[in-house]
């Protein structure tokens, strides 16, 4: 609309408008929530056909997205939105998804390895930026790439950035075939703290970049840096951690606000760390993990749930935004092809990262009780993809940098070449080399109470050896955690065994089977019929004791985040709501009906007892010999 | 010292081979029992139960008593002993030694099996070669015992819960009415048969003199 002051007055319309229109003043959020939608479409879209995501991993599906539409867009001659700046990254859009893979991060298993995952996340995020700066720098020198002006500082900091992993493809595959529980963790958390490294050290280097000499010193100093700003991260992480914890002691009145306290201080986390210019991913990701634990007992279920899918969601949007706009942004920008350079740049990628995972493997095995065998090297070097975040350090380089043009491409490049050859490639390779599964169906109380056995008679022959390692740390650290942290951190601190509550679970799940089988007949409409039949008022009675056994039950378990999540997908977390329909759709059932069938349920046979006794039942054993045998041991559980 | 070294180096040897250690962990291992032992040559109950940091574990008791079971000495002698020597305190550590890389498939096996029958000997105390429930109980009640709230109502319940699980597991077919009578050594094993054992069921020996290392008992 025009602004201009006309130099004649015009004529005042003298009528109220009936319909106006006035795009400007909503242009910005209507365009963002008009992307948002189309890439939520996309992802609606491609699990319409399943076998595609079996597949094709999503980030190519979104990448291909992002390409039609750029298409479209340059064929109208359009600009994508400029919204992607490097504040908008680094503020909005990185912080969900470094919360969510921190918050759904499997501890036992990442304390159980975090010596190994750290290696490779740190030391092979040096050796990648490293071997492929010094050795991009050497090819610079040949004459015929023209690419003679790119100095060494500039080469460094380009490689830093495509040294950071984004295995986001590869970890769905490995879920998905169940692989072995090491290399899994360790794909996970390298990618996750080499983010954290990479932020580093292209702040370091777009620093240098713009030094005109590089003293030795400075390389101290540089040393220096990376250590006081990863500890330092992890520090202020810990004690927001700790804070939000405290905090959600008191909020039992005022469940609402939980989600909000959460997201609140994780995000403060990552901005007071932003401020000090220390590793604001570290400080997000220890919140995180010091969190969640005293968090998810403090808070009602529904909060933990509502904390749970936002965290997912926010996650999601994030890393959905940033693969389409790769795609819009491929077609549209003006690219700076340089055959020599990208090509050597591809090669370096695979070589370097070869040449350290068999190195760093070599070096960290002997310190493994489980070594990585070859097959677990290739699916680690292998699944070594390149992503979102890659891409948007590259766009987000200062415009100093002489040939920003030809990083970006050749980032792009790099980015698409593996995600769509090695992420489609990897699920059958991975197949066919047959990596050492793991076996995750060993939810059993036994297997629990032995694993805990095991742990103690450990931690007991280290203290009769007087040899200490993990078992006893681990112990040590249980025993402070649960002597004083929880007693402060936790509103109603009873520790909690891990049997009692995978025993809790299974009963459920017991109760569950058994009302399916039962198929809702049970009968309390006698009480109305005045029946003198002795069985019949006692299933009455049996149906009011399993209602007050099942429902003081049922809210009181607490679902533990699963180990295995996807990065695209939520943990599993149908089983309490649905023995909650169940249940009443059956209580609905059997008030309609007058009869039952006399099935026997399956879990109702087995009988370790002794004769004449039962199991702590509150019913009277003449219940066995009723001819529908409903209601089994199974259900007179006593918490 | 010249007759005792020579003497103790022989002995080394042999237990070498009977369990796998090497030369300077049975080094270390033999100064710490007799650090344990005091002034005396064998140890007895009392010497373990005096070990400060042992005092918290809640399956001490079992502890204990699995270094004076004569059944893991794999001489097939029942009952136990009132005092040990320094080969019988070795051949319990060994069930513990951890698989290293050159571990072959076949030796892996053998060790879980090991693993596998010294877990079931500190179930099952009296020695007839079955876990009965009242034994069960006993353990779950002992690892329980740590978590203050927990009563022992629900420690039975989760005993009878995982014996159960055994029950159906391992005898689909019972009738109502059967009387499962307890855990046998196949049962056992056949129940714990997804649990990684020899990946977490180790202690990292050390090779190298920690004496100086150590801080305390």
């Amino acid at each position: 609309k025009d602004n201009t002051i006309l130099a004649y007055p015009e004529d005042v319309p003298s009528n109220l408008p009936v319909f106006t229109m006035d795009y400007p003043r909503i242009q910005i959020p209507f365009e963002i929530t008009l992307w948002m939608l189309l890439a939520s479409f996309a992802k609606i879209g491609f699990h319409v056909y399943h076998k595609i995501t079996i597949w094709v991993p999503e980030s190519c599906l979104l990448i291909s997205i992002g390409l039609i539409v750029g298409a479209i867009m340059h064929s109208v001659l359009e600009e994508p939105p400029a919204v992607l700046s490097s504040n908008v990254f680094f503020l909005y859009m990185l912080p969900p998804i470094v919360l969510d893979s921190g918050y759904f991060m499997p501890t036992r298993l990442f304390f159980e390895n975090v010596g190994t995952v750290m290696w490779f996340a740190v030391v092979g995020t040096l050796w990648n930026s490293i071997g492929i700066g010094v050795s991009l720098f050497a090819i610079c020198h040949i004459e015929a790439f023209g690419v003679q002006d790119i100095n060494l500082q500039e080469n460094l900091l380009f490689a830093a950035i495509i040294s950071a992993v984004d295995p986001v493809a590869v970890l769905s595959v490995f879920e998905d075939i169940s692989v072995n529980e090491q290399l899994y963790i360790v794909v996970f958390g390298e990618c996750l703290f080499s983010d954290a490294v990479t932020v580093v050290l292209y702040s370091m280097f777009t620093f240098v970049a713009e030094m005109e000499v590089v003293e030795p010193e400075d390389v101290f100093l540089g040393v220096a840096r990376f250590l006081v700003v990863g500890l330092g991260g992890m520090g202020f992480g810990v004690l927001f951690g700790f804070v939000a914890a405290f905090t959600t002691r008191f909020t039992s009145k005022v469940r609402e606000i939980e989600p909000l306290l959460i997201f609140m201080f994780s995000y403060l986390a990552y901005l007071v760390a932003e401020l000090f210019a220390i590793s604001s991913i570290m400080a997000i990701v220890c919140c995180a993990l010091t969190m969640k634990y005293y968090v998810e007992e403090n808070v009602s279920q529904r909060s933990s749930t509502t904390i749970r899918h936002v965290v997912k969601m926010l996650g999601s949007i994030s890393e959905t935004l940033i693969f389409f706009f790769l795609g819009v942004v491929t077609i549209t920008t003006e690219h700076e092809w340089n055959w020599g350079y990208i090509l050597f740049t591809l090669l370096f990628t695979f070589l370097w990262r070869g040449l350290g995972v068999l190195v760093l493997t070599l070096i960290i095995n002997p310190f493994r009780t489980i070594p990585f065998n070859m097959k677990d090297q290739f699916g680690l070097a292998y699944g070594g993809l390149r992503g979102a975040i890659s891409f948007a350090l590259a766009f987000t380089l200062p415009d100093s940098i002489g040939r920003k043009q030809l990083f970006i491409t050749a980032t792009i490049a790099v980015i698409l070449f593996t995600v769509f050859l090695q992420g489609i490639s990897i699920r059958p390779l991975i197949e066919l080399i047959n990596v050492r599964r793991t076996n995750r169906d060993v939810e059993t109380i036994n297997v629990e109470i032995h694993s805990r056995l095991m742990e103690h008679t450990m931690a007991g022959i280290e203290d009769l050896c007087g040899q200490w390692s993990h078992f006893y740390w681990k112990d040590k650290f249980m025993k402070f955690n649960n002597r004083i942290l929880r007693r402060i951190l936790i509103r109603d601190s009873r520790a909690e065994s891990s049997i009692v509550a995978l025993y809790k679970k299974l009963e459920l799940q017991n109760a569950m089977e058994i009302l399916d089988t039962v198929s809702g007949d049970i009968s309390a409409a006698p009480s109305l019929k005045e029946s003198t039949n002795p069985k019949k008022t006692f299933m009455a009675e049996d149906l009011k004791n399993m209602h007050d056994l099942l429902s003081k039950n049922m809210y009181k378990i607490r679902q533990r985040t699963v180990a295995f999540t996807s990065k695209h997908a939520l943990p599993n977390d149908d089983q309490p709501r649905e023995i909650l329909i169940r249940r009443h759709a059956n209580i609905r059932r059997s008030l309609r009906h007058g009869s039952f069938q006399s099935t026997i349920p399956r879990s109702q046979k087995y009988f370790s007892l002794p004769t004449g006794q039962n199991l702590g039942s509150k019913y009277p054993s003449v219940r066995r010999r009723y001819a529908g045998k409903l209601l089994k041991l199974n259900l007179q559980t006593q918490f | 010292m010249g007759a005792t070294q020579t003497h103790s180096e022989y002995q080394y040897e042999n237990m070498v081979g009977k369990t796998g250690f090497s030369t300077e962990q049975i080094k270390n291992l033999h100064m710490r029992f007799q650090q344990l032992c005091g002034n005396e040559k064998t140890l007895r109950k009392e010497h373990l139960e005096n070990i400060p940091t042992l005092a918290d574990n809640p399956i001490k008791t079992e502890i204990i008593k699995a270094f004076f079971d004569k059944r893991n000495q794999h001489n097939n002698e029942l009952g136990s002993y009132e005092e040990i020597g320094f080969e019988e305190f070795l051949m319990v550590m060994s069930h513990f030694r951890p698989p290293s890389i050159k571990t072959s498939a076949e030796e892996k096996a053998a060790m879980r099996k090991r693993k596998v029958r010294f877990l079931f000997n500190m179930h099952d105390t009296d020695g007839d070669g079955k876990i009965t429930l009242e034994e069960y109980r006993k353990i779950v009640e002992g690892l329980l015992s740590e978590s203050e709230s927990i009563g022992q109502e629900v420690a039975r319940a989760i005993a009878d819960a995982a014996m159960l699980e055994v029950a159906s597991t391992n005898v689909p077919n019972m009738g109502p009415d059967d009387f499962y009578e307890g855990i046998t050594l196949e049962h056992f094993e056949q129940i714990l048969k997804d649990l990684e054992m020899e990946s977490r069921m180790y202690v990292r020996f050390l090779d190298m003199n920690t004496a100086n290392l150590r801080c305390g008992k």
